[in-house]
């Protein structure tokens, strides 16, 4: 399958560009590392003329140039060997990845998900029935929950629903004290701790894909093959989702791949109003410490699911539009 | 053939745009039969209504076209009344069409034996390998590779993709057929292969033609009656051999006149002057006063009726038959 090959091909290309970015782009910002262990460790250091040597060792900041350093760095991400977090430390990176990630998957796949299938859906029906009542009810109520700034509208659920309110947890992604596992006082614990960031998500982000679908759909209704599907005495669901939406779905596609792979690094703001352990909320604190090797890791995780996401949507796509197969 | 009933009968069809600049009428009052495997014409300009005509026979007018008078008779039977599910059964099964535009009346991301398969599942409880068997003998019959069941339409050609869909037209061996301008999307070589194709079709299956272009001298050659449209009505109709030699209405005249003639000594080809009216606001009496050669004040005031001149052969045009009487409120219902 040579298309497959050449999308490969391409997303190799991509990774090793994304990667060397991520080398240069800690570096280039303000600030070293080593001056935050310097005000940590002040004391060690004066009473210990070797202590900073030892240090420069173990954290993998030697002195050499920085070609050197790439070579090291290109050799330790191919072996998955991310290095030991500054700002947790002395917990590697990998280990501090492992307990953020699935959170962030979770809380964010959920909701994009989500919100992509119903704004779809929404956006599906709306055009169908254009002019009729709910496509002049739910196109504007729908962009006015948009026109909200997510953390605004987190701020503000958190506040009138958890804290006045009282009927969800206010922060974090379980209780203390329950037993983490399979079983199902967790996992209905961690269910109402995502159902506000998820309703957040999904509240902002719904009109944006309803409009769209909508959009794009109004013009797939006036081609001629609708015509002719009615003609040929089609139902109209069938001319609705195979005719139609089969077709219009194909611009959203690319934007659900888009917006899938931003979930993994994009949440920030709402992970910190809801203290939500996840990605988002750790890459802030890897980026104030100056902890490049943090950063490095989280960035070059980012990447790789958004390389990942584009190529699931190149694949489906292929499979959905005949014409993306030959090139 | 007087004695036989009508396979189509089309009584007083009018069929409304509206639009934010009023009410367009673009079809007004048509009424014309078609007897089964008979092949009939109609001609005119682009934006007469003879496509909106053809998707009001079908039941397939979408908004903001609506049918708001006439009725349209199958076999005796009121379709235009039909409830929309019962219409839906009817439709393809007994009227099909083959759509103007080839190269966009296929959808883009089904093959081509799915797109027949859905057709033939609306209608008939048959397997989905039946379907295909009967698509690879009506593809065959076209003249297409059967094995492009499996093709998608961006694979094929233009001529290929029409083909295509007359063959999807044949399946269910409706009675009527509507070809709306089935060749103007393709180049002159192919334009005449299809036709021909659709020729020897109809003469081996009988089925009745409906045949919508804007190339009379196509139709001359290729249908049994021709009926002329202008502005959303019809101007002239009669045999085609009778309308090629003695074409009444002025406008069919200068239909006539606008195409070169493959035989015959060279002549000016003259066209016809002006444009054709907007139906938002049309003319007052005959429609096509404005570009008539013949044209005198008088006429302008009086809306000429069609009538039968001579057997078979009708026309509204106020150069033949008894006068009529003023009739300028019907012109100016539609503003």
């Amino acid at each position: 399958m040579p298309f497959l090959y050449r999308r490969i091909a391409f997303y190799v290309i991509a990774l090793w560009t994304s990667l060397t970015l991520n080398f240069l782009l800690p570096r280039l910002m303000p600030g070293k590392p080593i001056d935050a262990f310097y005000a940590r460790y002040r004391l060690e250091i004066q009473n210990n003329p070797h202590f900073l040597d030892s240090l420069r060792i173990e954290l993998g900041l030697p002195k050499t140039p920085l070609w050197q350093q790439y070579i090291q760095y290109i050799v330790n991400m191919l072996h998955g060997n991310f290095g030991i977090s500054y700002s947790f430390y002395p917990t590697p990176v990998i280990d501090v990845i492992r307990t953020t990630l699935p959170w962030t998957l979770f809380l964010a796949g959920t909701a994009t998900i989500l919100t992509f299938l119903i704004g779809t859906f929404l956006g599906i029906v709306v055009a169908w029935r254009r002019g009729g009542k709910l496509d002049s009810l739910l196109p504007p109520v729908t962009m006015f929950a948009s026109s909200f700034p997510a953390f605004f509208l987190a701020l503000l659920l958190l506040y009138v629903l958890a804290y006045i309110g009282g009927w969800f947890p206010l922060e974090h992604s379980y209780s203390g004290g329950t037993d983490i596992g399979l079983n199902w006082p967790f996992l209905t614990d961690v269910a109402d701790h995502a159902i506000l960031p998820v309703a957040v998500i999904v509240l902002t982000g719904v009109g944006g894909w309803l409009l769209g679908m909508r959009n794009v759909m109004i013009n797939t209704l006036a081609e001629d093959f609708i015509t002719m599907a009615h003609a040929k005495g089609l139902s109209d669901f069938r001319v609705m989702m195979m005719y139609a939406a089969r077709n219009a779905i194909l611009p959203s596609l690319t934007g659900f791949a888009i917006a899938l792979a931003y979930t993994v690094g994009g949440l920030v703001l709402i992970e910190t109003v809801f203290s939500y352990p996840g990605v988002g909320f750790t890459l802030v604190q890897a980026a104030q410490g100056s902890d490049y090797p943090l950063v490095q890791a989280l960035l070059m995780l980012i990447t790789v699911c958004v390389l990942l996401a584009n190529l699931f949507v190149d694949l489906i796509y292929a499979r959905l539009d005949p014409r993306a197969r030959t090139q | 053939m007087t004695n036989r009933e009508p396979l189509l009968r089309v009584e007083d069809l009018v069929v409304d745009y509206y639009s934010p600049r009023g009410v367009v009428r673009a079809v007004d009052h048509i009424s014309f039969d078609i007897m089964p495997g008979e092949i009939v014409g109609l001609a005119g300009e682009s934006g007469c209504g003879k496509s909106t005509a053809a998707n009001a026979i079908l039941g397939i007018l979408r908004e903001p076209a609506q049918m708001t008078n006439g009725r349209i008779f199958f076999q005796g039977q009121d379709i235009a009344s039909m409830p929309p599910r019962a219409h839906r059964k009817f439709r393809w099964r007994h009227i099909s069409m083959v759509f103007q535009s080839a190269m966009n009346a296929l959808n883009p991301v089904l093959r081509v034996g799915d797109q027949f398969v859905d057709m033939v599942q609306a209608h008939e409880r048959v397997s989905k390998r039946d379907a295909l068997d009967r698509a690879r003998d009506l593809l065959r019959m076209v003249g297409i590779d059967p094995l492009r069941v499996s093709a998608y339409p961006h694979e094929l050609s233009g001529g290929m993709r029409q083909r295509v869909i007359i063959a999807m037209a044949l399946a269910l061996q409706p009675e009527l057929i509507i070809m709306d301008e089935p060749t103007t999307a393709l180049d002159v070589v192919v334009q005449r292969e299809i036709l021909q194709e659709i020729e020897e079709l109809q003469r081996e299956l009988q089925f009745a033609v409906l045949f919508i272009t804007h190339d009379l001298s196509l139709l001359v050659e290729f249908s049994n009656r021709i009926a002329i449209m202008y502005a959303g009505e019809i101007v002239e109709m009669a045999r085609a051999q009778e309308l090629f030699r003695e074409p009444k209405h002025p406008y069919t005249v200068g239909l006539m006149n606008s195409f070169p003639s493959l035989v015959g000594p060279k002549s000016m080809i003259t066209g016809i002057p002006g444009s054709p009216p907007d139906l938002a606001n049309p003319p007052t009496g005959c429609r096509f006063s404005p570009r008539c050669p013949h044209c005198t004040p008088y006429k302008t005031m009086v809306h000429p009726v069609l009538q039968e001149i001579e057997p078979g052969h009708l026309v509204a045009c106020h150069l033949y038959g008894a006068e009529q009487e003023l009739t300028h409120e019907r012109a100016s219902t539609a503003s």
